[in-house]
Formats: C-alpha cells, sequence, structure tokens
C-alpha cells in the first residue's frame, strides 16, 4: 500500500489560516491502514483545527468527510454539490488523492494533510516500511524476491557494497542490508550459486527516469 | 597475464614485481598545491598514486582534475570513480576525459551514502553499480563503443581496478563477491586495511582454491595507525573494519609519544608477513594525511627502489 | 467510605482506558473542558494487557496536539492507581483541579466569550 505520514499540524494551519470554509477530506484505503488520514484522523485534524481558530478568535466552519478512494473519480463526485462551497480543501489522502481531488475541483484550493512516504508494509504496530519504488520493470525474480531498488540504500544491483557490517546497512544500524537479505534469501532457497550471476545495467526508463508515466491497457479499454 | 593498456601499474604487475600504489585525497578547496606537494612525499616511492572521489562524500576538488594534475608533474594517477554522484552520461564522459590526458588506471567504487558527508540532503545517483562501471570501463576499452552501442574514436585505455574487503560481511560471499568482480572484468583489486593477517590469509586460501588470485592482481591495503586511540576508533567505528584487540593492546602498551613509531612497525612487519603470501601483489599504502611515512615503510620492507618499466 | 474530592470534575466511565482515543480528549476541550485526565489500572494490572499503555500513548498525543495549537498539553493527563486506592484517587483530583485553576480556563473558552 502506499505510506503516509501525519503532517505536523502546524504546517497544515500555517497553509489555510486565513480560509474560513475548510473541508478535511479523508480517504478510506491505503491512508486509513497506515493511520494517517483515514476517517479517525480526519476527526483528529479537524477538531485540533476547530479548536485553533476558536483559540484565534476566528469564526471557522470546519466539516469532515471521508471518501471511498480519493484516487477514484467515482467517488470523487460524492463531493460535487459542495466542493465549491469551501475556501480549502484539506485533503488527508495520499498525494496521488490530493491531486486528483485538485483536478476535479479546480476552483477550491486543495492542500496536503499527509506526507506521502512510500510503497511498503505494516512490519510491526505502528511500524512501516519500504518495499518498493515502481520502478517499472520488477527484478525480484532475480533477487530471491527481496527489492535492492527500494531496500539498498544505494540500490545496487550486484551488492552488497563495502559498507554492510553484521547485516546492517551503512547508513544506520537500525536498516537491514538488503543484500544481507538476498543471499539469506538464496541460502533458504538453495539458490546461492545464483549470487554470481551478474545483474546486467538497468534500463531505468520504466522508472521516475523517464518522465510520467503510464499504464494504457487496451483489453480494459472500452 | 598479458598487458592490455599502457599503464606502469599493469606493466609492473606483469613483470612480477610486488606494485606499491598508494593514495592522496584531493584538498576541500582549489588550491592545486595541495596535490603537488602530497605527491611529491610519495612520487618515488611508489608507481602509482590513487586519486579519491569526494571520499566519505565530502565535496572535494574532484578526482579527474586532482589526477590530471598528477599527470602533469609525471606521476601516474589511478582515477577513483564512484557510481554515487554520475549517471552513465557522466561516467563515460569524465572516462573519455581521462582518457584523453592518457589516464590508464581507473578504481570503480560505489561510494559511501552521502549521509555522511556534507551534503546529506542530496540525491544520490545510482544509475549503475560499481561491478556495472567495471563492465562498463571494459566495454569502452575492449569493443571500443559506448554503452549505447555507438563506436568510440579512440577508446580508453585503461588497467581496471575495484575494491575488496576480505572481511566484509555477509561472509558467505566473500569470495564470490570476489569472483563476481573478475567476472565483470576487473583487473586489479586493491583490498580494505588489513590488520587481521590470520583472517586475510584465511580469506586468500580460499581465493587460491578458486584460482582467483591468478585471473587479478591483488593489492593488500596498508594503513599504519598513529596512535591507540585511532586504533580504537577504527575498530569500533568504522564499518567492515577488523582491527584484533591485540593490535590496539599492543599500540596502547607503549608511551604516547612512541605510538606512531610503533603503527610504522606494525606495518611494516604485517607486509613483510604478507609478501610471502601467495596470491599477493603488491601493497596499496594508504597513509591518511601521513604521506611523508609512506617512504619510509617502503624503503624498510625491501620494496625500494621501484622497478623501471616501460 | 465517602471521599470528597472537587465537584467541578465530571467522571466518565469507560471499561478501560484502553478505550480512550485522542479524538475524546480533544472533544472534551472543544467542548469547554479546562483539563481531561484519565485514570488508569496500574500499569502492568490492565484486564486487557495493555489498555492504560495505549491510553498513555494517546495522552501524550492529544498533549502534542494541545501545545501546538495553544491550548496547553499540561492540561491533560494520565495517571495509573490500583482500584483499593480511594484516598489517592480523591488527592490526584485535587491536584489536578489545583493545577488547572493555575493554568486558568481554556482559551478557547475565552476566545468564545469575548465572541459573543
Ligand atoms: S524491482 Fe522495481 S517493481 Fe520490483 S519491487 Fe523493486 S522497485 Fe518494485
Ligand atoms: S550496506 Fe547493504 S543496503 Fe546499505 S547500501 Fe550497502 S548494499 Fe545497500
Amino acid at each position: 500500500m502506499i505510506v503516509a505520514d501525519k503532517k505536523p499540524i502546524e504546517e497544515i494551519i500555517e497553509e489555510i489560516k486565513d480560509k474560513r470554509k475548510l473541508l478535511v477530506l479523508g480517504c478510506n484505503e491505503c491512508v486509513t491502514v497506515c493511520e494517517a488520514g483515514g476517517k479517525k484522523e480526519v476527526g483528529i485534524l479537524a477538531s485540533a483545527l476547530r479548536m485553533y481558530f476558536l483559540k484565534e478568535g476566528a469564526e471557522v466552519k470546519i466539516d469532515e468527510r471521508t471518501l471511498q478512494r480519493q484516487c477514484d473519480l467515482e467517488y470523487l463526485e460524492e463531493i460535487r454539490d459542495v466542493a465549491d462551497q469551501y475556501d480549502a480543501i484539506v485533503s488527508l489522502a495520499c498525494g496521488v488523492g490530493v491531486q486528483f481531488t485538485a483536478e476535479r475541483y479546480l476552483s477550491t484550493p486543495v492542500y496536503p494533510g499527509v506526507n506521502t512516504c512510500f510503497l511498503g508494509a505494516n512490519e510491526d504496530r505502528g511500524l512501516w516500511t519500504e518495499r518498493c519504488q515502481a520502478c517499472g520493470a520488477c527484478i525480484l525474480a532475480r533477487t530471491g524476491g527481496i527489492c535492492p531498488v527500494s531496500r539498498c540504500a544505494k540500490r545496487v544491483l550486484n551488492g552488497p557494497c563495502g559498507g554492510s557490517t553484521s547485516g546492517k546497512c551503512e547508513i544506520s544500524k537500525d536498516t537491514i542490508c538488503a543484500w544481507q537479505l538476498i543471499i539469506e534469501r538464496l541460502k533458504a532457497l538453495d539458490k546461492l550459486d545464483e549470487y554470481e550471476i551478474l545483474s546486467p545495467i538497468k534500463d531505468w526508463s520504466t522508472d521516475r527516469a523517464g518522465g510520467p508515466r503510464k499504464v494504457e491497457r487496451e483489453d480494459v479499454q472500452q | 597475464m598479458k598487458v592490455k593498456t599502457p599503464s606502469k601499474l599493469e606493466k609492473v604487475l606483469a613483470a612480477g614485481h610486488f606494485a606499491v600504489t598508494s593514495e592522496c585525497g584531493p584538498p576541500r578547496g582549489s588550491d592545486p598545491e595541495v596535490v603537488i606537494e602530497k605527491a611529491n612525499l610519495i612520487k618515488d616511492h611508489v608507481d602509482v598514486v590513487n586519486i579519491t572521489d569526494n571520499q566519505t562524500s565530502v565535496t572535494r576538488m574532484c578526482s579527474l582534475a586532482a589526477c590530471i594534475r598528477l599527470k602533469l608533474m609525471g606521476v601516474e594517477p589511478v582515477l577513483q570513480m564512484v557510481t554515487r554522484d554520475r549517471n552513465r552520461i557522466a561516467l563515460q564522459s569524465d572516462i573519455l576525459g581521462a582518457a584523453s590526458f592518457d589516464i590508464n588506471n581507473i578504481l570503480c567504487l560505489s561510494g559511501d551514502h552521502q549521509s555522511f558527508g556534507d551534503c546529506a540532503q542530496g540525491q544520490n545517483v545510482h544509475d549503475i553499480d560499481s561491478m556495472q562501471l567495471i563492465q562498463t570501463v571494459r566495454h569502452m576499452r575492449d569493443e571500443g563503443k559506448f554503452l549505447g552501442g555507438d563506436d568510440i574514436k579512440r577508446p580508453p585505455e585503461m588497467f581496471v581496478g575495484a575494491a575488496a574487503n576480505p572481511f566484509a560481511d555477509p561472509f558467505e560471499i566473500r569470495v564470490p563477491r570476489l569472483a563476481k568482480k573478475i567476472a565483470a572484468g576487473v583487473e586489479f583489486i586493491q583490498t580494505q586495511c588489513i590488520y587481521n593477517l590470520d583472517k586475510f590469509e584465511e580469506w586468500m586460501k580460499l581465493v587460491r582454491e578458486r584460482g582467483l588470485h591468478e585471473k587479478v592482481y591483488i593489492l593488500a591495503g596498508m594503513t599504519p595507525m598513529k596512535s591507540a586511540g585511532m586504533a580504537r576508533y577504527m575498530k569500533n567505528r568504522v564499518p567492515g573494519m577488523d582491527v584484533p584487540e591485540e593490535l590496539v593492546k599492543r599500540l596502547a602498551g607503549v608511551p604516547k609519544k612512541e605510538q606512531a613509531q610503533e603503527g610504522i612497525n606494525i606495518c611494516i612487519e604485517s607486509i613483510q608477513r604478507l609478501k610471502e603470501v601467495e596470491g599477493v601483489r603488491g601493497f596499496h599504502v594508504m597513509a591518511i594525511e601521513w604521506e611523508e611515512k609512506v617512504p619510509e615503510i617502503v624503503e624498510s620492507t625491501g620494496l625500494y627502489p621501484r622497478p623501471e618499466v616501460d | 467510605m465517602r471521599l470528597q474530592y472537587p465537584t467541578n470534575i465530571q467522571i466518565i466511565r469507560v471499561p478501560c482506558t484502553g478505550k480512550i482515543d485522542v479524538i475524546h480528549v480533544l472533544r472534551a476541550f472543544e467542548k469547554g473542558a479546562d483539563g481531561v485526565y484519565a485514570v488508569g489500572c496500574m500499569e502492568g494490572d490492565c484486564h486487557f494487557n495493555s489498555g492504560n499503555f495505549r491510553a498513555r500513548k494517546r495522552i501524550a498525543q492529544a498533549k502534542k496536539i494541545l501545545d501546538t495549537i495553544g491550548i496547553g498539553g499540561e492540561r491533560a493527563q494520565m495517571y495509573n492507581l490500583s482500584s483499593s486506592e480511594g484516598p489517592l484517587f480523591a488527592q490526584i483530583a485535587s491536584e489536578m483541579d489545583e493545577k488547572i485553576r493555575k493554568m486558568g480556563p481554556n482559551p478557547i473558552k475565552l476566545a468564545k466569550k469575548k465572541a459573543a
């Protein structure tokens, strides 16, 4: 899923302090699961903003709403009638949702209420970690199912680098070296000999490097 | 191994001599005298001098410019190149730039992560990795082609090196990783600083078992310790470093004033011992900010004078 | 045993402090409370294992938000005591009462009054 983290409230306040009618808009998907932008977080942010404005003596109307998905036109339509009644929308969806909302409702400014971080998984309570950088040409088959693109600090395809120490990455003792994991996994799969196969220079044109990407599927098109 | 480039380092090694290399970090400024002075301290005692490429990610004068300085004063440089800061366009372009000054040695590295340096908020590139850089240089040299497939007019003639850490984790791949670099096309190796000689010798044994010592020239990395404090720091703080406790004790056992000399003695003894190890073809003496000691080390280990080759 | 504690405190019973969420604390302040404190079981004694630990974290979160928006994090507190400690309960209530009195009323209430 897409993992996001809360944006500091002071940062959000800075963006919207002059507005008088606000919609705090959550999303029911990834950001709900990672507890950054679901209904609950919408409630907390809205309440905090309300108190802030009250304290400042400003009369501000703050509404709360959470859509099934902000990255989906169908659900975005649900606020069609009300969107232009607001001075601003604070979207707690990932960056995709924020933009999709903004694209739909051109006359209402939409501000991000979370920091969108990465594609990751929930490893433990309160701990999310990165697993994929959407490079567009997956090489997991060659790396024991562990992604060096997203999990190695230098995305070395023929690792590890010289900085790997006791299984940890040189950048910090809290970061596991991706290549340590790859080697362990290859060992577990009894495929350690495959370690010596050189990974060729990667075609990054399917990655961010190639410019904005799209997936176009005729089989799905109408 | 047949000589394939005009590199003096390659010729020394191919002639069967122990090679001696050293290293010099460019200054954090534009004064060329710093490079020239450092080189003057060591130039008669080593075959070639590595120039580091923004080591530990601290911004410095570029390796290529400093290499050209050496070249102009008649000292043969080894261009260190990290994949952290340049994409494949810049890497190939710098290789050609170096080749235009007839710089004939390159050391391919991935580079320390930028978080260690003065630009921790910067991006890193890592378009290709160090193994792939080895392949790239070999491809440019041997095929005379760019990665994109076009012909290179006057291809680079570079002797291709890489680093290796005999003590690296995970231990299972210490030797396979060297084999992989050889498969990528590496021709000489400069190892991580060696303090744990027993462990290094074990590694060399495994290297010989696979016959790798006949496919690549291995230069043992040597850095004299300046004090017991430095030894302790290297032991505890520097990733991938193996410093045995006895060594720290030995340094701590002599008065502070004499620790530096004791460090030099240890370095000399280590070289003497490793000269006997089959497959060790030379020494990479890195006396960090202590270049003036290199001559003493080289002379006391019978590696002086340096052979003449052409 | 009947113990005296300040009458301006409104007690809201929950099955376990683990039930208390950040939003509950914030809503109380929004509605004009001058202070909010949670009283949970002793750490390690939670019937549901970690309810009181969770409550502590949520109170901490609420404190941070209250500080950010200038209400004052000190107005929210977490206490732990065992069920046999009635006198301590009363003591905590007085302590909290005193603390909040020192801090003065919830600034929102003042602002509201001014506006009216
Ligand atoms: S190789 Fe690419 S697509 Fe596959 S997990 Fe890694 S970043 Fe994602
Ligand atoms: S230590 Fe491991 S994870 Fe970190 S940069 Fe090196 S190879 Fe990658």
